[in-house]
């Protein structure tokens, strides 16, 4: 392994890490103005022009707070509990490519920190590991709201990846990998070969399912401030609470990069209008995170489960089943 | 409209109040799903969606940055007291009759006076304790000579868990009377309207 790989991949890891940290503010941000706006409200305006500042103020806030570590709480769980929700959201973005390549000095740069070839599952693996962070905080909290939001945030996640899963499987198929680049290469032709188009019923799928692992608005009962304060959050405070939250905010980006990614068609044909179509893409995702948040109700964690286990998935399975059949026809009618 | 209909709370004919049409419950299973189904695709969702897009791209923002814009208060507003002056000569226009001390119903009216050289009495010391006042203006109300006030100046936060406001905080400085900047109170206790063609004699002759 040469000096400049591991010089090109460190500055990569930085780039993200900075990169994301900061929209993860600025996503407070804009969905505080965001929201406000649809409540026909001003939203932050005092720190800074329009409150732009907003943002730094709470970082000072966030880093200068005394940070708790309550009484009966199991402390080194309690403790580790945001760092996993933050790191394994910043994991999964290793495997993601959020730029097309280019050339700066004649030196190829691929944005993406490893184009390694079970990427996506790499991605909804580490993801998926993230649950901890809300499990095992939850637990550890020594509060009976937490432990409901533990509970939940389980069941939730458990069911939800199983929707992600097969509602990825049947893109998959058509794709024939899960390198998150082979799968933009394969709708690089244009906004006809977009992926959504020829499976709808996954894409729709997978967005629904997004808003659960990310714990979203319509889905947002593990931290549903009207019935369990803010769950698995209540006892942390500071700089821990902080990183739970960046964690939230960097995930919500992550996802609408893959969801652009494999079903929007992602950058497309590689060109600098594909690059600033995938972050319009993105941002449309990240939009609409906040748009339901103003405009939707919350539903109970029963109907949750019912909708996971007795809609989506059979509709997930059956999606999975008919492309499969399609794909064989097709196959078979080449040969 | 008659009140009549909203004071019979049972819902029939002549009262005002129906049940809201919810429909039936789904019972089964089968139901359920068709429900749900039926929501999803009837577009309540996307009608909810545009509410509040619509609300942002017309964008008729209703906050008001509190410091620095203010609403009006009402003219019947209770704030901090007052006290007054009388336009011609500038005297105090409390008379130290104590009426407001006796009947506040917080006790937090603490008042001076002695007979001073012309043998009026004068109001050597009046404080209200703001921490016990609960605003219910019946100081205002019960002065005979509408000395006693309530102000426009609600933003009395302070560090001090009881805070006074002494006699000089209140009373109306000299030269903003002189000014003309002293304002009548139209609230609790003020003369009404046209009072002078009301006022009658007292028949003191029988
Ligand atoms: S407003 Fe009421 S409580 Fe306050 S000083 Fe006057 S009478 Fe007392
Ligand atoms: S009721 Fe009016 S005149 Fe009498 S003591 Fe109080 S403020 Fe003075």
């Amino acid at each position: 392994m040469d000096l400049a790989f591991i010089i090109e991949t460190v500055v990569k890891i930085v780039v993200i890490l900075l990169v994301f940290s900061a929209l993860a503010g600025f996503g407070t941000y804009f969905e505080r103005k965001i929201l406000a706006f649809m409540q026909r409200r001003l939203g932050p305006m005092h720190v800074g022009p329009y409150g732009l500042l907003q943002v730094a103020a709470d970082g000072i806030k966030l880093f200068t707070k005394e940070d708790i570590i309550p009484q009966n709480v199991v402390k080194p769980i309690f403790k580790l509990a945001p760092v996993i929700t933050a790191a394994t959201a910043f994991m999964a973005a290793a495997a993601i490519p959020f730029w097309p390549e280019f050339t700066v000095l004649g030196y190829t740069v691929h944005p993406i920190v490893s184009d390694i070839n079970v990427g996506i599952l790499y991605v909804m693996a580490v993801m998926a590991i993230g649950l901890y962070g809300p499990l095992l905080g939850g637990m550890a909290s020594a509060n009976k709201f937490s432990l409901i939001s533990a509970a939940r945030s389980a069941a939730v996640f458990i069911s939800y990846e199983v929707i992600t899963g097969l509602a990825l499987l049947a893109p998959l198929m058509m794709v024939g990998s899960l390198s998150l680049i082979d799968i933009n290469n394969y709708q690089s032709a244009g906004i006809t070969h977009w992926i959504a188009w020829s499976q709808p019923v996954a894409f729709i799928l997978f967005w629904i399912a997004a808003f659960a692992e990310t714990g979203r608005t319509p889905f947002h009962l593990v931290a549903n401030d009207h019935e369990i304060i803010d769950g698995f959050g209540t006892e942390y405070s500071g700089m821990r609470w902080g990183l739970f939250f960046i964690g939230e905010y960097a995930n919500m980006f992550f996802i609408s990069f893959v969801m652009a990614l494999i079903f929007l068609g992602g950058y497309g044909d590689g060109s600098i209008a594909g690059a600033l179509q995938l972050l319009l893409k993105v941002a449309f995702f990240f939009f609409f995170f906040l748009w339901t948040r103003a405009a939707w109700p919350d539903v109970r964690p029963d109907q949750l489960m019912w909708l996971c286990w007795k809609v989506l998935m059979p509709i997930a399975v059956l999606n999975v089943i008919v492309t499969g059949v399609v794909i064989l026809i097709q196959t078979q009618g080449g040969m | 409209m008659h009140v009549d209909p909203f004071t019979d709370r049972n819902v029939s004919e002549q009262s005002a109040y129906y049940y809201v049409d919810m429909g039936e419950y789904p019972q089964t299973g089968w139901g359920k799903f068709k429900q749900v189904v039926k929501r999803s695709l009837k577009g309540e969702l996307f009608v909810g969606l545009w509410v509040v897009m619509r609300e942002m791209i017309k964008f008729d923002i209703h906050t008001v940055q509190y410091p620095k814009e203010k609403l009006p208060i009402g003219p019947r507003y209770r704030a901090v007291h007052k006290l007054l002056r009388l336009w011609e000569s500038g005297f105090e226009r409390c008379i130290g009759c104590g009426l407001c001390e006796k009947i506040c119903i917080s006790d937090c009216i603490r008042m001076d006076t002695r007979i001073d050289e012309e043998s009026r009495k004068e109001v050597t010391e009046y404080s209200i304790n703001l921490g016990r006042c609960i605003f219910c203006g019946y100081c205002a109300e019960v002065c005979p000579e509408l000395a006693i006030v309530h102000g426009d100046r609600y933003e009395n936060a302070s560090e001090q868990r009881a805070h006074f406001v002494i006699k000089d905080d209140m009373l109306t400085p000299l030269d903003f009377l002189t000014a003309g900047q002293q304002k009548e109170y139209p609230g609790f206790g003020a003369i009404t309207p046209h009072e002078d063609e009301r006022v009658t004699k007292t028949p003191l002759a029988y």
